[in-house]
């Protein structure tokens, strides 16, 4: 006990002289060695793989040739941003980003949601229970499997395209990997079909949390079922929608590249290429690194940037929920 | 409730029918690709050209899935793909509990700064070419590590553990400290067999994560057929229509593969890809689903 708190004890003791303080840190140190030995090594490791590419943001104030050390490369200010701004492929690139995670964001809200709803309001368990379990199930497989689902699911003799001409739906087999305005809603679909169940997870711990008397009272008031998911149900997971759709404003640019680069084909590249892919396009591929890493950079700050205005946006928010 | 259950209002009656349809076809929906793809693997390969399978094999035969596992890079790639799993799983399990009990524990003192520096690398990233770059500089392209070392340390699975640690009676670490034991002891002893629960679903994430990640294998080994991994191929063949990896040379063994695999052969090679796991998550549900909603409480 006296050997667990001594650390604060300690602290609240000395705020005297630095080498008081300094003594006190060292002794801590040795006390404390196992918890540093389980810990600093996991730092460094940190700084080594996640701080350490920050500096190779300086790339992009380079003409980066990887033969030559840092200090013999050519420095070019802010040339590569000059020339990302004015390439229109870039603002194509940046376009199908937004459109495809702006998709993202609101159908990954929208379906979970209704889900997790309607399957609250299934009484039988081994049905509630076995639907759930189902519902996890794509999100373990790979996106590498899931584009292949689908590659063969909208194939010309497809599912997809046999249930539209048996239902009279389409004359002929549409050919929907081939044809660009179809690629973003095929992602959003695809992100839809994968993680509805598991994003769901969330909203039905959430549900549970209501107060069961809320549905009583309302049942004794007459409310029917729509009404009762309406007034209590929604209401009631109101700030988690919340917190979960400030969060993923955040995430915006950030919706990866796995989906777009194994769905998509060179049909479609003015549809499918994103950020991402750009950057691996320009600056892996064909080894333009620092203008690549221009985009990286781009890329990043706008995804900080994005962060902190949804942060912001989220205190504002948990303070007016409070009041 | 029973006798709330009998007398159902007329549209409370409707409302149900509905939703059971609703929720029914979401499941179908749900499973058929995968009951497709599999009746597809079991069907004679010639056979499955004239299209028409749907949930039954038309032709039933192992063959394909006998093809496959002749397929020595696809051989190679199962051993991989197994090996990348393992060790990155446990060096990921390793981390993130020694992290989160160091990072649970009040008295530490430098929980603080440690807690704020890990966090932070949830908020940004270098950016795929200058982590590309880092990777190069630390000589780990073509190499087994880049699988594992660069995400040993996961910030959310620190998390998740952590408030998982937060849970139990601080009490526990108190006594034991008082027989004697040390921090390490502490957290071997006590808290590891205590974490059980959240250890499983942190493992199954790391696990599902390993097993199911294809893109460091393009960009990091692509041109490493001793390293590649069954995600890997299994993209390769069913993309038939990119030409692999912009790092292996236009004419390998597995774009000629990809040309020539029947249908069939592709859908043994996706069940082969997805079956481990599918067999183990039923199993974990109850922990991952504990363990999501105590992440998203948390983050």
């Amino acid at each position: 006990m006296e050997t667990l708190t001594a650390g604060k004890a300690h602290t609240a003791n000395a705020p005297g002289t630095p080498r008081k303080k300094k003594r006190s840190f060292w002794s801590d140190l040795i006390r404390q060695r196992y918890l540093y030995l389980m810990s600093i090594p996991f730092v460094i490791w940190l700084f080594i793989f996640n701080y350490l590419p920050i500096w190779g943001w300086t790339m992009a104030f380079q003409n980066y040739k990887p033969a030559k050390s840092f200090g013999d490369q050519e420095w070019v200010g802010f040339d590569q941003f000059n020339r990302l701004f004015h390439d229109d492929q870039f603002y194509l690139v940046l376009r199908n980003t937004l459109a495809m995670s702006g998709m993202g964001l609101i159908a990954g809200f929208i379906f979970p949601i209704l889900f997790a709803v309607l399957l609250n309001e299934v009484k039988s368990m081994p049905f509630k229970r076995i639907t759930q379990t189902i519902s996890y199930l794509p999100h373990f497989v790979s996106w590498v499997v899931v584009a292949g689902i689908v590659t063969s699911m909208l194939s010309l003799d497809g599912i997809v395209n046999q249930l539209l001409m048996w239902l009279h739906l389409a004359d002929e087999p549409i050919q929907f990997m081939a044809k660009g305005h179809w690629f973003w809603g095929i992602v959003t679909s695809s992100d839809i079909w994968k993680e509805t169940g598991w994003n769901a997870i969330i909203y039905l711990a959430a549900i549970t949390g209501i107060d069961k008397e809320l549905y009583e009272a309302a049942k004794v008031d007459g409310a029917g079922r729509f009404r009762q998911m309406w007034n209590i149900t929604l209401p009631g997971i109101r700030s988690t929608i919340m917190v979960l759709f400030i969060m993923s404003i955040g995430h915006l640019l950030s919706i990866g590249y796995e989906k777009q680069m194994l769905l998509g084909n060179n049909l479609v590249t003015d549809y499918s290429q994103v950020l991402d892919l750009y950057a691996l396009n320009y600056g892996i591929k064909i080894a333009h690194f620092s203008y690549g890493t221009a985009i990286s950079m781009f890329n990043s700050v706008i995804s900080v940037l994005l962060l902190f205005t949804a942060n912001g946006l989220f205190k504002k928010f948990a303070k007016e929920s409070i009041m | 409730m029973s006798s709330k259950a009998f007398n159902l209002t007329k549209g409370e009656r409707t409302f149900n029918i509905i939703n059971y349809a609703v929720l029914t076809i979401i499941v179908a929906v749900t499973l058929y690709p995968f009951l497709n793809v599999l009746a597809i693997s079991l069907n004679d390969s010639t056979d499955t050209v004239r299209g028409g399978i749907y949930l039954w094999p038309r032709e039933f035969t192992l063959k394909n899935y006998e093809t496959i596992f002749g397929y020595t890079t696809l051989l190679q790639g199962f051993k991989i793909s197994i090996l990348r799993t393992v060790v990155g799983t446990l060096l990921g399990l390793l981390s993130a509990s020694m992290l989160a009990f160091t990072l649970s524990r009040p008295d530490f003192r430098s929980r603080k700064f440690i807690s704020v520096f890990l966090a932070l690398t949830m908020y940004f990233s270098g950016g795929m070419v200058p982590v590309f770059i880092l990777m190069r500089d630390l000589h780990l392209l073509g190499t087994f590590g880049v699988y594992v070392l660069p995400g040993i340390v996961s910030a959310f699975n620190v998390f998740v553990i952590r408030s998982f640690i937060d849970g139990l009676p601080y009490a526990l670490q108190e006594s034991a400290k008082l027989d004697g034991a040390n921090d390490f002891q502490i957290y071997y002893k006590v808290i590891l067999p205590l974490c059980k629960p959240v250890l499983a679903t942190i493992a199954l994430f790391l696990a599902v994560g390993q097993w199911n990640s294809w893109f460091d294998t393009y960009l990091y080994n692509g041109n490493k057929p001793s390293l590649t991994t069954l995600q890997y191929e299994l993209m390769k063949i069913l993309d038939s229509t990119q030409q692999g990896s912009a790092m292996t040379n236009a004419n390998d063994l597995a774009n000629q593969m990809a040309q020539v695999s029947p249908e069939s052969i592709k859908m043994a090679i996706t069940i082969v890809v997805t079956v481990p796991i599918l067999v183990v998550y039923p199993f974990l549900q109850r922990y991952f689903v504990g363990g999501m909603t105590l992440g998203a409480v948390k983050a």
